[in-house]
């Protein structure tokens, strides 16, 4: 009698972990996740928490290069960190409030998502210090740090490099969700550095998905399913693109899946982080990915807060910072001319003065 | 008791004659049993999900098994610590802060159930839409699609109309919501009613239509935010807010509004001749067409208000926390109904318990994770775990060797929805 139960019992707990197997990835929790970089800085006392936008903090682009940051200043300045994730909207105010009763120094928020919720926060307790990635407060809050990035100038580059490998002049760009800039300044920038490569050769690039004038577009509605970014993608491939840019983390794998589907002669580029390294499994079919260096700008306003600096009202990753960029083109180097290369160093240095602007190259030549 | 049961219908609780104190005891004991079961054996297997889940577990297993096994059983103390006192807060701090006498310090002492109550708010009015639809034959599988668009209207009224006071705004603003559900509801009803599709298709794809509904609605000048270009809402006037329950807590009227919408599922499905046409035409159909009952108007109306009351979780989100709309303030509250539903046997005030429940793991999985580092997700698995176990009362049973009691209130759902 006692063995069919304990036989119930454990065939549900081997069920569960079989299930646990395949469907959730490991989770990134401080003590599992990439141990960090050999922790230089001795501890001290200042406690830094991060609170995650919906996406969760293992989703291998915004909220995990944000977590990195984190992981970054552990390492570089001993604070101690922690992060809550946030599955709802309703839970910003829960998490942030949870970490000011633990007496956080400073609370890292990601994503323009948590914009109220840490004004809310940020206004009743003065002494703490905030920083908040993908968002500006006009009038600024003293003791908020807005984190923004100039994406476009690096999505240029990548246009532009992408412009001179194309054969066919076809580009495709789609993004998950229009949430306004943080999705399509890497669209306007792609478009941007088509544009600009037409006008110096004389060619003509089309962009499917996206008019950066009008700033409408291809959209998944999501940020996490491949499938609907592979059925866009394919979309674009029967369009003859031999370009390809899913603006999110997950949706943006789309681009390979569909390459594969079709042994296309095609390539994507990655988002946020190099996904040569983050996406290995689709390396041969990267060309490049736009940087958007999250991880830099959070260990900076760390940094900032533990050196004692004021906040910064709005501090901006830009080229010059090396704050945005593009990634190197790796197994693809050699199918990048030396005179292509010679040009995207030009462009970069006429973005760093001024002379080019992205926003003068929206519109086609 | 006016109307007359039919002859085949089984005794429901509600409407048979008072059985006597010791009985009654007995019943409740046995109703009970395997809920309270069911959360005993999810949170033992959730507190093998704790141990396995630390990748070093294993390692220090074979170099120090006694140490191992030591701490691990720490762990999942400490984890389930975090997670009680993060739910209903710890007996030292409200000792302490009683003792203090200070009123803020007291206010704080009570943070864990005011976010209880909070996370189990819209989980009452989902849990009832779907049991109303339940008891009525009809599985509304579209109560997150509802609860969006509920709360479309309902955070429109909370900032269209200026200069009222709070007595009216509020309760307009609750009607709009519940109107903006009912509609959503309303489809799907009269579909079924009128055409004979069937109301899980139809509710399904009302769901995807809901969530576009809202991304367009969230960039129509007018209702988005001026001078934000993501999707979010202007945001209500502070008229048409829940106020909260105790100044300086998060939980609100929101959660009386849940009460006394469970007391009025319940005089509704038991205690009136509509809700008794609900539950005879859920019951059996023919049967109940046979004795003069319309299936369609008991259709269309059911949903109608299985609608409504998902349409008042997402008023209750939008007027009692976040004062906005944005795409994301669901976290499947609409699908959780569905479990919750079932888990109560479609009874309103198993609904509110076991929304309570809910909340508090929701709830208390925020300092669980902050404190001990243990993910958030564990409470979806005991949830689930929960759920699994209640769907499935003959393996609690046969765990723990219960005796089969004659009827319990879940053939309700069993027979509750059909082709």
């Amino acid at each position: 009698m006692g063995t069919p139960r304990w036989a119930t019992l454990l065939a549900l707990v081997a069920m569960l972990f079989a299930a646990c197997g395949t469907a959730a990835p490991p989770s990134a929790t401080p003590t599992t996740s990439e141990a960090p970089a050999t922790p230089t800085a001795e501890p001290i006392d200042y406690k830094v928490c991060m609170v995650s936008d919906t996406g969760g903090i293992d989703d291998h682009a915004f909220n995990e290069n944000a977590w990195k940051g984190m992981t970054d200043a552990q390492a570089a300045f001993g604070v101690q960190i922690k992060f809550l994730e946030s599955t709802t909207e309703a839970d910003y105010e829960k998490n942030l409030n949870q970490f000011l009763s633990e007496g956080c120094d400073m609370i890292v928020t990601v994503g323009y998502l948590l914009g109220d919720a840490t004004k809310a926060a940020a206004e009743k307790n003065p002494d703490t210090r905030f920083a908040i990635v993908d968002f500006v407060y006009d009038p600024a809050i003293p003791n908020v740090e807005g984190l923004v990035y100039t994406t476009a100038e690096g999505a240029m580059l990548a246009g532009y490099a992408s412009a001179a490998w194309s054969k066919t002049h076809v580009m495709g760009t789609f993004g998950g969700i229009n949430i306004g800039a943080p999705v399509t300044d890497f669209m306007d920038g792609l478009a941007a550095g088509a544009h600009y490569f037409d006008k110096q050769k004389g060619t003509t690039t089309t962009i499917l998905g996206w008019n950066a004038v009008t700033k409408e577009g291809s959209f998944t509605g999501n940020f996490s399913s491949i499938e609907d970014g592979k059925t866009i993608s394919l979309g674009f491939l029967d369009e003859n693109a031999d370009v390809c840019m899913g603006v999110g983390g997950p949706i943006g794998q789309g681009c390979f899946a569909a390459i594969e589907e079709r042994s296309a002669t095609a390539v994507g580029l990655g988002v946020d982080v190099d996904w040569y390294f983050s996406v290995p499994q689709y390396k041969s079919l990267i060309l490049t990915s736009v940087l958007k260096k999250i991880d830099v700008s959070v260990t900076a306003a760390i940094g900032r807060a533990v050196k004692g600096e004021p906040p910064e009202a709005v501090f901006v990753s830009t080229l010059a910072n090396g704050g945005v960029g593009y990634a190197p083109f790796h197994d693809f180097d050699s199918q990048i001319s030396a005179e292509t290369k010679t040009e995207l160093a030009a462009l970069e240095a006429a973005l760093l003065d001024g002379s080019v602007k992205v926003a003068d190259y929206l519109a086609a030549p | 008791m006016a109307e007359q049961r039919p002859a085949d219908e089984r005794p429901t609780g509600e409407d048979v004659p008072r059985p006597s104190v010791r009985v009654r005891l007995a019943g409740i004991a046995r109703g009970l049993a395997v809920p309270v079961l069911a959360i005993f054996s999810a949170l033992v297997i959730g507190a093998f999900v704790i141990v396995l889940s630390d990748v070093t577990f294993f390692e220090r297993l074979s170099a120090d098994p006694g140490g191992a096994l030591g701490t691990a059983i720490g762990g999942v103390l400490e984890a389930y610590g975090a997670l009680f006192r993060g739910a209903l807060g710890s007996p030292t701090g409200y000792a302490e802060a009683f003792a203090s006498g200070d009123p803020a310090q007291i206010t704080k002492a009570f943070v864990p159930i005011s976010e209880t109550l909070l996370a189990a708010t819209p989980l009452i009015f989902t849990g009832l839409a779907v049991a109303l639809g339940f008891q009525c034959g009809l599985f509304n599988i579209g109560a997150e699609g509802q609860l969006y668009v509920g709360a479309m209207f309902g955070t429109f009224a909370g900032f269209a109309f200026a200069g009222l006071p709070w007595f009216i705004h509020l309760p307009l603003a609750i009607g709009a919501g519940f109107l903006g559900g009912a509609l959503w509801g309303f489809v799907p009803g009269l579909l079924k009613a009128r055409t004979g599709a069937h109301e899980v298709i139809v509710t399904i794809m009302l769901n995807y239509t809901a969530y576009r509904l809202i991304e367009y609605i969230l960039k129509v000048p007018g209702y988005q935010r001026e001078g934000r270009n993501d999707p979010i809402s202007k945001v209500a006037l502070e008229s048409s807010w829940f106020p909260p329950l105790i100044e300086g807590l998060r939980a609100n009227w929101g959660f009386v509004l849940g009460l006394v919408a469970a007391l009025a599922v319940s005089w509704l499905l038991f205690r009136s001749t509509r809700g008794f046409e609900f539950r005879a035409v859920g019951f059996n159909p023919s049967g109940a067409r046979a004795a003069g009952m319309s299936i369609a108007v008991s259709t269309i109306l059911a949903m109608t208000i299985s609608g409504g009351l998902a349409g008042l979780a997402g008023t209750s989100i939008v007027l009692g926390v976040t004062h906005s709309l944005t795409s994301g303030i669901s976290a499947g509250f609409g699908f959780d109904g569905i479990a919750i539903a079932l888990m109560a046997g479609s009874r309103p005030r198993g609904i509110v318990l076991a929304s309570l429940l809910f909340g508090a793991l929701r709830a208390g999985a925020t300092p669980m994770q902050s404190i001990t580092g243990v993910p958030i997700d564990l409470v979806v698995v005991i949830q689930a775990l929960v759920i699994m176990f209640v769907a499935a009362p003959a393996l609690v049973r046969e765990l723990y060797r219960i005796r089969v009691p004659e009827t319990t209130g879940l053939e309700t759902f069993a027979k509750g929805w059909r082709v």
